[in-house]
């Protein structure tokens, strides 16, 4: 439009003169950046309230999570988990679902996969094909459980939040009830838990280091996830109908079919996290599956903003406060927990953070002038 | 004169002296979004106790001035003066103290809410623990000094939209505001509606009660209830005065300077067969109650039907249920003699095309970008679509940008959210979208709701095309002169039926207008109650 081009006074107003403007990206980057700094800072003021040193604290979780290539490689397989739980909170956001049950998902994911393995290893077969069942059993499985909050959600007006948290609740009761019922190897003697899969099944790690491969498989599905949301016709009929599903109704869109559709890629996320943690890290399910991976995935989703790439280190930061936990419990005699209150501080300071977007003027994109 | 000088939220209105009707100045406002100068240099004041209107096209930056005013977004430059004495106002919340109150362009009430209950909870001071019975009492006693009235005791969402405007209204009264803004008041009511609340409001300001700015599109209005205008013209100041100076086509050439208006096209003949047939339909509201029964019409190829009636009568959830946003609980709709279910494969294959109102709510997904929401109908087709799954950004631009320019959409750029459009610019977009393809089916709903007189006469050109190009047209509209001006057929829906249906060229005015209050023949009892 000549109109608007010729509408700019030849004086430019003051505002104009703000120098280069940073895109939205770059606001994200920067209000993120901003409640991570607030949240060190409110925690450093926990920290001495209840007399210990925040320098001392922040030092070994760098040591813990990034210091030596022994605790980073700590940190990338806590982070590999993460990335799938937060894809599983980040995907169904984009529809306008708060999901919150990757961990139920993740708990019946890892419980399926033991369990379809026990007859494979028995009869001996081979283990790439025992593997590849048990990753398939654990998205499928995954992929139903959250499925059924999202079919809930549509057709009966279930709320999905409520729906996918009792869900959890459901799935890690099931797992337990076989585990420590039909299903318990009998070696297991005093930590109920399913048949070993045994070493030479097991999934080995990315050579030269001690990193299992679910970290590389997170990083390409975080990818592929991305390029679904956002170039493809599923993704866009998804951020669609979460930006206005009346407006999805009017355009004839399956409203049903994408919200289930988005409650299952999610489940499958979680269920394959659960896959990873049997056939790379415990070899068998049991208890341990309950870690809070999934839990914590919906932190890492929010400070993604929900976008997939983003998920990525994101996840690697929290991989490395959970690696430092131990450090910092046993160095400066803090509870394990505190690294908890550090993750509720920042979930806080980052809700609250929401209301900064849209106020600073040199995030506004430089409008092409045609 | 009030303490306003330093705005002070803190001190409840009710203590003070009664407030009077101030004076307001702008003086050289200037705003602008990024490379887009929204407000360039535009002065305006209006005395105390006197109705100001604000005229100006779709985008010329009328909201974007009030916003200003109202603290609602910061001028880049420019003054604001109450009373003569410079008053910072930072953010709505200093309005609200400084006594200034806006009626947004679009309805800002909480639906599930009464009325009462929205007046009571729009105060800043609001206590935590509300005394239900105090302040029923003490609305009671407001609502008898009002010179109009809306029922407290239920849901917003069950009011009209007339009064839903009215409460608006008295909610900035309630809250003892003296200096009312008003953007685009009218545009959801009825002649009828507006004459009266304006006439209500004119008065109130000629007592000294208050004072008000009233954006509008209407010559009518501004001729008949404000005492001057301004008009704003791509962001400057174009001109104004007393509105007794000033002639409707004085009015209209500061607004759109010597753009001439698209000539109306010749009607072509009505076609032969029936293209739209809808088929004893029933549909009901979420609380279980008959939104409408019995709705059986045809439309021809080639015609435009158009349904009045007094706004709840049924029509919006007519035109929901022909947008698959409500079910049918019986009946069924045809295309060219074929059962037709609303999916999107169908939409296709008989190109039924839709125009709801409130785009923004029903047609739009506000944060996504203009050029995103331009592509909603073609986003799963080549050229944007390949595959049939996968989606490049590039054609969707092109189109978008091609559309922009063709209905002249102002926006800054194809990827500015939606949102950030000017109401009238939204409906351009939406039109845009729906109306650039080939269109066998047509259904739209007041489709020129605050729109400016040359986007109104654009686009009922835009709709007569469509007709004559063959296409079938549903127009649901509450203006009946719409519904003259355009439609071959008129059918009057009343209570969730059709009370009468009639070529446009045998019936009139006042035939249309007794079915429409229910007086028609056989229907006598039933006016009145809604
Ligand atoms: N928040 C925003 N960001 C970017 N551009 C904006 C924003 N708000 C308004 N604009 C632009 O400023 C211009 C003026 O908009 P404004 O809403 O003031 O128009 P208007 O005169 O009220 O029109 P209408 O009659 O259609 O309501 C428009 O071109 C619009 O695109
Ligand atoms: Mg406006």
């Amino acid at each position: 439009m000549a109109e608007t081009a010729a509408a700019i006074p030849k004086s430019a107003p003051r505002a104009r003169a703000a120098g280069p403007r940073l895109g939205p990206a770059a606001e994200v980057v920067c209000i993120v950046a901003l409640a991570l700094i607030a949240s060190a800072i409110l925690f450093s003021l926990f920290l001495l309230v209840i007399g210990a040193s925040p320098i001392t604290f922040f030092q070994l979780v760098w040591l813990g999570g990034f210091g030596t290539a022994f605790s980073f490689q700590n940190t990338l397989q806590r982070a590999a988990p993460l990335i799938l739980t937060g894809l599983a909170f980040a995907i169904p956001a984009r529809i306008g679902l708060t999901m919150i049950g990757a961990e139920g998902a993740l708990v019946i994911g890892g419980f399926a996969s033991a369990a379809i393995a026990i007859p494979l290893v028995t009869s001996g077969a081979p283990p790439v094909l025992t593997l590849a069942i048990m990753a398939s059993a654990a998205m499928i499985a995954g992929g139903l459980w959250t499925a059924l909050a999202g079919w809930l959600r549509h057709a009966r007006g279930v709320n999905e939040t409520i729906s996918s948290l009792l869900l959890t609740y459901i799935a890690i009761a099931i797992m337990f009830f076989f585990v420590e019922g039909a299903l318990r190897d009998p070696g297991s003697a005093n930590r109920p838990s399913t048949l070993p899969i045994g070493r030479e099944t097991m999934i080995g790690d990315i050579p030269g280091t001690s990193v299992h491969w679910g970290l590389l498989v997170g990083i390409a599905l975080a990818g592929a996830l991305w390029v679904l949301m956002s170039r493809t016709t599923f993704g866009f009929a998804a951020r669609l109908t979460g930006g206005n599903p009346r407006a999805a109704l009017a355009q004839g869109l399956p409203v049903g079919t994408l919200i289930v559709a988005c409650a299952a890629i999610a489940g499958a996320c979680a269920g394959l996290a659960g896959f990873f943690e049997v056939a790379a890290v415990h070899g068998q399910a049991n208890a341990a599956l309950v870690a809070g991976y999934g839990f914590t995935g919906i932190l890492v989703a929010f400070l993604a903003r929900q976008n997939p790439l983003a998920v990525v280190p994101v996840a690697i930061l929290f991989g490395a406060l959970a690696a430092a936990g131990g450090l910092v419990q046993r160095r400066m005699d803090l509870p394990d927990a505190s690294v908890l209150v550090l993750q509720g501080i920042i979930f806080v300071v980052l809700l609250a953070s929401e209301t900064l977007y849209g106020r600073a003027k040199i995030f506004r994109p430089a409008e092409e002038g045609r | 004169m009030t303490a306003l000088s330093a705005p002070a939220p803190a001190a409840p209105p009710a203590e003070t002296a009664p407030r009077r009707a101030p004076s307001l100045e702008a003086l050289g406002m200037t705003k602008v979004f990024g490379g887009l100068v929204a407000l360039d240099d535009v002065s305006l004041a209006v005395p105390a106790g006197t109705v100001h209107a604000l005229l100006g096209e779709n985008g010329a930056g009328k909201s974007t001035l009030v916003k200003c005013i109202m603290g609602f977004y910061r001028q880049d430059r420019g003054d604001v003066l109450l009373d003569g004495t410079a008053t910072a106002i930072r953010s709505p919340r200093d309005a609200q103290g400084a006594g200034i109150g806006m009626v947004y362009q679009h309805f800002t009430l909480v639906p599930s809410l009464t009325a009462a209950e929205n007046l009571v909870v729009a105060r800043a001071d609001a206590p935590s623990v509300i005394d239900w019975a105090a302040e029923k009492a003490k609305l009671a006693e407001f609502m008898a000094r009002m010179p109009f009235q809306v029922p407290l005791d239920i849901p917003v969402a069950d009011l009209s939209a007339g009064e839903k405007q009215k409460l608006e209204i008295l909610k900035l009264l309630a809250l003892d505001q003296r200096f009312l803004i008003l953007d685009e008041p009218t545009s959801v009511l009825t002649p009828d509606e507006a004459d009266e609340v304006l006439g209500l409001l004119g008065a109130m300001a000629r007592r000294g009660e208050f004072t008000v700015l009233m954006i509008t599109h209407k010559f009518r209005e501004v001729s008949a209830y404000a005492d001057d205008v301004t008009v704003l013209r791509r962001g400057k100041r174009a001109g104004g005065g007393a509105t007794a100076a000033l002639s409707v086509e004085d009015m209209s050439r500061l607004m759109i300077g010597e753009t001439t208006i698209r000539e109306r096209a010749a009607r072509a003949p009505v076609g032969e067969g029936t293209v739209l047939e809808l088929a004893g339909l029933f549909a009901d509201n979420p609380d279980g109650s008959r939104a409408f029964a019995e709705i059986s019409l045809k439309v021809k190829g080639g015609e435009i039907v158009g349904i009045a009636g007094v706004s709840g009568n049924g029509q919006s959830a007519l035109v929901e249920a022909l947008a698959g946003q409500r079910p049918l609980a019986d009946g069924r709709i045809f295309i060219r003699d074929e059962p037709f279910e609303p999916t999107r494969e169908n939409y296709h294959k008989y190109k039924v095309f839709g125009l709801p109102e409130e785009p923004l709510k029903n047609a739009a997904v506000p944060r996504m970008s203009v050029a995103e929401n331009i592509a909603f109908r073609s986003f799963d087709r080549p050229p944007i679509a390949s595959l049939g799954w996968w989606l490049s950004p590039g054609p969707m631009r092109e189109k978008a940008r091609d559309l922009i320019a063709r209905y002249r959409v102002k926006t800054p750029s194809p990827d500015t959210p939606i949102e950030h459009l000017s109401g009238g610019n939204v409906q351009r977009a939406i039109l845009a979208r729906e109306l650039s393809g080939d269109v066998d089916v047509l259904v739209v709903a007041n489709p020129c709701f605050g729109l400016d007189f040359a986007s109104v006469s654009e686009i009922r050109s835009q709709i007569l095309e469509a007709r004559n190009r063959g296409a079938a047209v549903l127009l649901v509209s509450e203006d009946l002169d719409e519904i003259l001006e355009l439609a071959d057929r008129v059918a009057v829906m009343s209570e969730g039926k059709i009370a009468y249906v009639a070529p446009v060229g045998e019936t009139d005015r006042n035939t249309i207008g007794k079915h429409m209050a229910g007086h028609g023949a056989g229907h006598a009892a039933a006016g009145g109650q809604r």
